[in-house]
């Protein structure tokens, strides 16, 4: 019995982690900040501070400088991102990663948690946020410790 | 008399207006001069180019006879370092008979399917590429003129669209990147204007040659939107707008970039 109940748990919950489809979580927006976490859990720095330096996962060094030493190229398209848990409160930061434009129509920083109002997106990347709710929290751990 | 004067007087003010244009200098800039000096060195040595061996075969392939007319390119066009000078510069174009522009691969296509009786290269063709770098390798130097043709003018609007669409998951336009922020650094990289002044070019992180419509793609799948595939009409809309915003620079054919 108990099998079968996981075996069930595991049909619905396969499909939506395989398509990760529209986020499971409807972020809270309270004037321009997200108090509380996308997971329900605090985020880990340490995992923040490897999803901020991949060019791959976070992206974020593309366009911003941030002090991460061992990554030599980085971006000035973008504040620095030194200081960002100085100038910033953890609700600010993750409403800026969940979806900037929310704060200004014109940022050109992509909503890392947002899947509505995108054109023409890649097949891969239909329908998926650039990181999950755990990676955006694991960032805004990261960045609150980055304090002037 | 008063016709004479009315013309010098008309002179005279082209020529002021064409002096201070030149005093208001063009600020735009080729990616040729935001590269290395090594790379710059590369591309201005044609012993040491890559991309010339592509001309080298493209003016092979131009003599050779082809398809069931057994024609070669230089059968009907002759010597190519006078007929096709300054083709690339004004290219896209509506072939004659046509409403929609073609690109310069589109071009050489369709002399070889309609003159040659040849089948079409595919895309991204090591002959293909050939043959056009070859081409357009004789508007070396020249400016980038694109013609005066109304009937483009709708396929360069909606190249300038696209230009200016916000698309991805990363939600970028090319404007973002080669206007508002050309100059400053993309992960250590300077972002080029986005001038097509050297295609086809020899592209060092790929270690061959390759087309516009190659280089709009890595474009795409660097925003994460979704690449055209290579026949589609939107690269030869951008191509018509890149050019018209080129207009007036030089074409380097065959560029060597990073």
């Amino acid at each position: 019995m108990r099998v079968l109940v996981l075996l069930a748990l595991a049909f619905v919950a396969g499909p939506a982690v395989a398509q990760q489809p529209a986020p499971p979580v409807v972020p809270q927006i309270v004037d321009d900040s997200i108090p509380r976490s996308l997971t329900g859990r605090p985020g880990d720095a340490a995992r923040g501070r490897a999803i901020v330096a991949s060019r791959s996962v976070g992206l974020c060094l593309l366009c911003h400088s941030g002090p991460i030493t061992e990554e030599r190229f980085q971006g000035d398209l973008a504040p620095s991102l030194a200081g960002a848990g100085s100038r910033w409160s953890e609700g600010q930061l993750r409403l800026r990663i969940v979806d900037g434009s929310r704060l200004n129509a014109d940022t050109i920083m992509p909503a890392y948690y947002r899947i509505e109002g995108l054109h023409r997106v890649a097949r891969n990347f239909e329908g998926r946020t650039i990181l999950t709710a755990a990676q955006v929290e694991d960032v805004v751990a990261y960045l609150v410790t980055l304090r002037d | 008399m008063t016709a004479r004067l009315l013309v010098i007087g008309l002179a005279l003010v082209f020529a002021a207006s064409y002096a201070a244009a030149q005093v208001g200098a063009d600020k735009r800039r080729s990616g040729y001069q935001d590269m290395g000096e090594a790379l710059q060195k590369m591309q201005d040595d044609d012993t040491a180019n890559p991309g010339m061996l592509f001309v080298q075969l493209g003016g092979q392939l131009w003599n050779r006879a082809v398809g069931a007319a057994d024609k070669s390119c230089a059968d009907c066009h002759g010597d190519a370092a006078v007929s096709m000078k300054g083709v690339a510069a004004r290219y896209p174009a509506i072939p004659q008979g046509s409403d929609r522009p073609v690109d310069l691969e589109g071009r050489i296509n369709l002399c070889r399917t309609e003159h040659q009786k040849a089948e079409p290269l595919p895309p991204e063709n090591r002959d293909l590429l050939a043959l056009a770098v070859y081409v357009a390798h004789q508007s070396r130097d020249l400016q980038i003129a694109p013609p005066y043709d109304p009937r483009l003018d709708a396929f360069r609007r909606e190249g300038a669209e696209i230009y200016r669409l916000r698309q991805g998951q990363l939600n970028l336009s090319c404007a973002i990147c080669h206007d508002d922020n050309a100059g400053k650094k993309l992960a250590g990289i300077v972002i080029p204007e986005a001038h097509p002044t050297g295609y086809p070019i020899y592209r060092l992180e790929w270690q061959a040659l390759g087309s516009l419509k190659r280089r709009l793609r890595n474009c795409l799948v660097g925003i994460r939107a979704e690449a055209w595939p290579l026949d589609a009409p939107e690269y030869v809309a951008l191509e018509l707008y890149l050019m018209q915003r080129a207009r007036g620079l030089k074409l380097e054919t065959p560029a060597v970039r990073p």
